[in-house]
């Protein structure tokens, strides 16, 4: 007999991992499965990391609610999970006056939503807090901020997994069976049985729905290229601006964002495409995103790419449709005992808990939800050296001889901390596992210091074979073994 | 800081490869007392302890050494020397008041030297850097990692192999690969001759039956895990991939060899003055950069074809900075510095300045291949140097030593090409 739980959530993203952890609130037992190798490999890895106020989606859409109310709770949520959150604000900038009427209409937008800290600036405002953006004028945001949105997923998967939650890794849901009024979920060879089935498959939600006999969605994915620019540009923007959004085109126009890493993002572009895998870059796309950022701030010219990727968005309306795509929450209309989530595209990293949170209310019509008295929200993060001041490092370094490496020089990432990374709860052992819990390989050498000093640890201290070692999931091998 | 212990020296190197090495053995011939190399890695030498294929000391020693036996000679040297050599020991900080903050086995420390010698050496061009399109997968590596891996892991990274970019590093890789049952497909470089040394082109591709590819371009990486395709387009005189001409290569690997960059986070964060030429400090023919007493030599100041010409600058380095250390910072200050301006055909020379009265020695490179011609450095009418080159490539550094120095009243120094 397979494993029974009460619910099973597929697909480990932002939305699911919340969804995860907020069912972990409840006498319940939950299980998160994923196919890749790592939660936060699809969208919610390859996104601006905005966490958005919400003035950008019609008033009364579930986007914009969820939006403002995920906004509204980010900061604390990061604050109780261990996760970098910053208040940046946000600009929407008027690059030619016929632009003005958008910014007033965004404005309104907003305020009508229940958005609040917005303003319509002056381009002398404008310029005393980004002297580097010349404009006619902006709105600005003063709610929006930014986020890692992989260590945000991390961590509501670990929490979740720390609540009771069980989270499987390299589990491809290939069938979805009934079982009386409960599923028995596949995965080749693996089975595993559950009452209710969440679905937060991302772009392959249709897919998902479709496994368990409910054909309604269609998903078209829409791809949106970035670059990330090396740090010495850092000091050339504070504040995530954006140029004023075009209709129809799929996105909210080429914006530059700061990381909370210290990195600038160019981007992201907008092409529907056919492949729901396809996060390449193109060389069309890379020239067209210098010309976009350029025209916000003249003085990128100078700066340096460290690397570029590509997210989807999962949309539910295809090319050309005017009509907006708006979030879709819902019990299944052919499947009883399944929850869809469909079209969760921006902001559906902001809105990731109130969705979750929605979920909850759903499954409650369904079945009774009882709160558990032992939930602990909040996660533990390890602590950095490159972002403690001396004194602390001195401490560090004196109590701890892995704290007296650094493996990273790039990120100034020591031993102690890609130690911590590699004894992850969810027992990602991966190169790129390690990356995004460490930052290791994510600076201007792009990994030409520390990845051999990666490999050389998976191999000499966790017995990790050369062959086994793989970049990301089960295909992408990096030796083919010892040189003969 | 509260409690913080600080330790002085009169000279501290940063980077113990061979220009650090032999820097430090010269600051402590030339008097300096208290020299500390610093050093992250366990065992000094830098990158010549990767590069197991032979070739090296050639010049310096005229014998064919492994890259370990040439920096085992300067690792001697240095340590009978009596330097103070701190290995695993990572330099994260440095000002212009040259102060130094350290992590190694001594905990995090804090440092004062007298004067500071900047020899970390270099880093690869990454991808991410030449912005190449398409997808991530596992199976793209740089040059310079392929070499760790192989030669100091013993890790085998793949089966076919398209190579990009024809740096020395990226040619010695084919072949390495190659003997190692590896199937290298091409070399693919977008110029239309090749980065690497010519004795390189011969025996890593030629006696291999590797083809060059000149005037090649990779267009888009693909593959979902692993790399699967590599898509190679003709390129036209600005350097654009010229459509029809896209050839697919089936492949598992792609070695990245398209350039070295001087490392130069720490000068830059002591406000040293860094050229857009070099990628390294703008030196004196001391090798001070514009902070005094802070000097630089090696990778760190411009890239090297050979490691013996390392060595022969570091030892410059290594006695400027003793020089600096005895005679104070207010003596070197007032000096007037005559610029060196690259002529026609000259990409860059070092030193960027002369002091007057002062032999110096001086590297260049050129932006194009040229043969037969006649390198001269002049100050005014005068002659200060020349010298006829049957054939001259970017890949070949050349350097010249002042016959006499350039007189006091000189404006400026020109580094010029003409035909012999
Ligand atoms: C270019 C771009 C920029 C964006 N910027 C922002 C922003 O700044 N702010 C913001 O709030 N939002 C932003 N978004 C939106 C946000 O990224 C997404 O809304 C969010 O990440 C969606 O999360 P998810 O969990 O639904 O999807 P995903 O992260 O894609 O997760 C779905 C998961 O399901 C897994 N899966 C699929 N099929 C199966 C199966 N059969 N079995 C098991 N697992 C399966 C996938 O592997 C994947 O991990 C952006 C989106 C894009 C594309
Ligand atoms: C991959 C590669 C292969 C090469 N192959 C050849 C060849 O075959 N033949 C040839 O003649 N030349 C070769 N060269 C050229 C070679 O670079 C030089 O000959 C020589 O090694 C340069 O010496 P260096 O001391 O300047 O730099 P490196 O040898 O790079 O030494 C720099 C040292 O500084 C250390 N360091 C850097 N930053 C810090 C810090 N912050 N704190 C502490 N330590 C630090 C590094 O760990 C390293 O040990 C090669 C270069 C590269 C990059």
């Amino acid at each position: 007999m397979e494993k029974r739980f009460d619910v099973a959530v597929v697909g480990g993203g932002a939305v699911g991992c919340a969804i995860a952890r907020e069912l972990c609130r409840y006498e319940q037992s939950v299980v998160l499965l994923e196919k890749e190798s790592d939660v936060a490999r699809g969208t919610s890895g390859r996104n601006s990391g905005v966490v958005h106020a919400g003035f950008n989606n019609p008033p009364g859409s579930l986007a914009a609610r969820l939006c403002v109310e995920g906004c509204a709770g980010f900061a604390t949520v990061c604050r109780e999970l261990g996760v970098p959150y910053s208040s940046t604000g946000k600009l929407v900038v008027a690059l030619e006056p016929e632009d003005a009427p958008a910014l007033e209409r965004l404005l309104a937008q907003g305020r009508q939503g229940g958005v609040p800290e917005l303003e319509l600036w002056t381009p002398r405002q404008t310029r005393a807090r980004e002297p580097g953006i010349a404009s006619c004028g902006a709105l600005w945001s003063g709610s929006t901020g930014i986020t890692n949105p992989i260590l945000y997923t991390v961590a509501l998967a670990e929490n979740a997994q720390a609540n009771g939650a069980e989270i499987i890794l390299d589990f491809a849901v290939d069938a979805v069976d009934r079982a009386g009024d409960g599923f028995i979920l596949r995965a080749g060879e693996r089975a595993l049985g559950a009452d209710f089935v969440v679905n937060a498959a991302g772009l392959y939600a249709d897919r998902v729905a479709a496994l368990a006999g409910d054909e309604n969605y269609r998903i078209y994915p829409c791809r949106g290229e970035y670059l990330v620019l090396d740090k010495q540009a850092a000091a050339l923007l504070r504040t995530p601006v954006y140029p004023v959004p075009r209709p129809g085109v799929g996105g909210l126009g080429v914006h530059l964002t700061p990381t909370v890493d210290g990195n600038i993002l160019i981007g992201p572009s907008a092409e529907y495409i056919d492949s729901r895998a396809d996060t390449g870059t193109t060389a069309a796309v890379i020239e067209r995103l210098w010309e976009e950022a350029l025209r916000l701030l003249p003085a990128l010219a100078q700066s340096r790419v460290v690397t570029a990727y590509a997210g989807l968005r999962s949309k539910t309306v295809p090319a050309g449709a005017q009509n907006f795509g708006d979030f879709i929450v819902e019990h299944s209309r052919a499947t009883p005992n399944l929850i869809n989530l469909a079209g969760i595209e921006s902001p559906g990293l902001t809105a990731s808990l109130p969705l979750a949170r929605l979920v909850c209310r759903l499954l409650s019509e369904k079945k009774p939800l009882k709160l558990k008295a032992d939930f602990r929200p909040e996660r533990q993060r390890g602590e950095e050296f490159r972002s403690s001041p001396p004194e602390r490092r001195r401490a560090m370094a004196a109590a701890d001889p892995a704290a007296r490496e650094i493996v990273c020089r790039c990120e100034t990432v020591t031993r102690r901390e890609i130690l911590t990374a590699l004894d992850n709860p969810l027992g990602v052992r991966s190169l790129t596992g390690i990356k995004v819990r460490s930052r290791a390989m994510t600076g201007r050498c792009q990994g030409g210091y520390c990845q051999q000093r990666l490999a050389a640890t998976l191999r000499d201290e966790y017995g990790v074979r050369p062959e086994d070692i793989r970049l990301d999931g089960r295909e992408a091998w990096v030796f083919t073994g010892e040189v003969k | 800081m509260r409690g913080e212990k600080i330790f002085r020296a009169d000279v501290a190197v940063i980077g113990g490869g061979p220009a650090g090495l032999a820097a430090a053995a010269a600051a402590r011939a030339a008097g300096a007392e208290r020299v500390l190399v610093l050093e992250r890695e366990p065992l000094a030498g830098g990158i010549l302890n990767q590069c197991i294929h032979d070739g090296f000391g050639l010049v310096r020693f005229g014998e064919a050494l492994t890259g370990p036996e040439y920096a085992g000679r300067f690792l001697r040297a240095a340590e009978e020397r009596g330097v103070d050599i701190r290995t695993r020991t990572m330099t994260l900080e440095l000002t212009a008041e040259r102060r130094l903050r350290t992590l190694g086995p001594r905990g995090y420390e804090t440092a004062e030297a007298g004067a500071v010698i900047l020899a970390m050496g270099c880093r690869e061009r990454t991808r991410g850097a030449i912005q190449i399109p398409g997808a991530r997968p596992a199976g793209v590596f740089t040059a310079g990692v392929a070499q760790y891996y192989l030669n100091r892991q013993n890790m085998m990274i793949g089966r076919r192999a398209l190579i990009v970019g024809s740096g020395d590093v990226g040619l010695i890789m084919a072949r390495r690969l190659t003997l190692e049952g590896a199937r290298v497909l091409a070399v693919v470089e977008k110029l239309p001759y090749a980065g690497g040394l010519a004795r390189n082109v011969v025996q890593c591709l030629e006696d291999y039956d590797i083809p060059l590819l000149l005037n090649h371009t990779v267009t888009r990486i693909e593959g979902e895990r692993r790399v699967e395709r590599v898509t190679v387009a003709r390129v036209d005189e600005a350097g654009r991939a010229v459509p029809g001409t896209e050839r697919v290569w089936a492949c598992d690997t792609v070695v990245l060899s398209v350039g070295l960059i001087p490392e130069n986070e720490l000068a830059l964060q002591a406000g040293a003055e860094i050229s857009p030429l070099t990628g390294g400090a703008v030196v004196n023919g001391d090798l001070q950069t514009s902070i005094p007493g802070v000097f630089a030599c090696g990778n760190a100041l411009h890239v090297h074809d050979l490691v013996d010409h390392v060595s022969a600058e570091a030892e410059t380095a290594g006695q400027s900075a003793a020089a600096f250390i005895r005679a104070g910072t207010a003596a070197r200050a007032e000096d007037r510095l005559i610029p060196i301006r690259p002529g026609a055909g000259v990409r860059y020379v070092v030193p960027f300045f002369l002091r007057p009265g002062a032999r110096s020695l001086i590297s260049l490179r050129v932006k194009e291949p040229m043969s037969r011609r006649r390198i001269e450095v002049r100050a005014g009418g005068r002659v200060l140097a020349a010298r006829k080159f049957p054939r001259l490539t970017p890949a070949e550094m050349v350097r010249l030593t002042l016959r006499e120095p350039a007189p006091p009243e000189t404006e400026t120094v020109e580094v010029m090409i003409s035909d012999d």
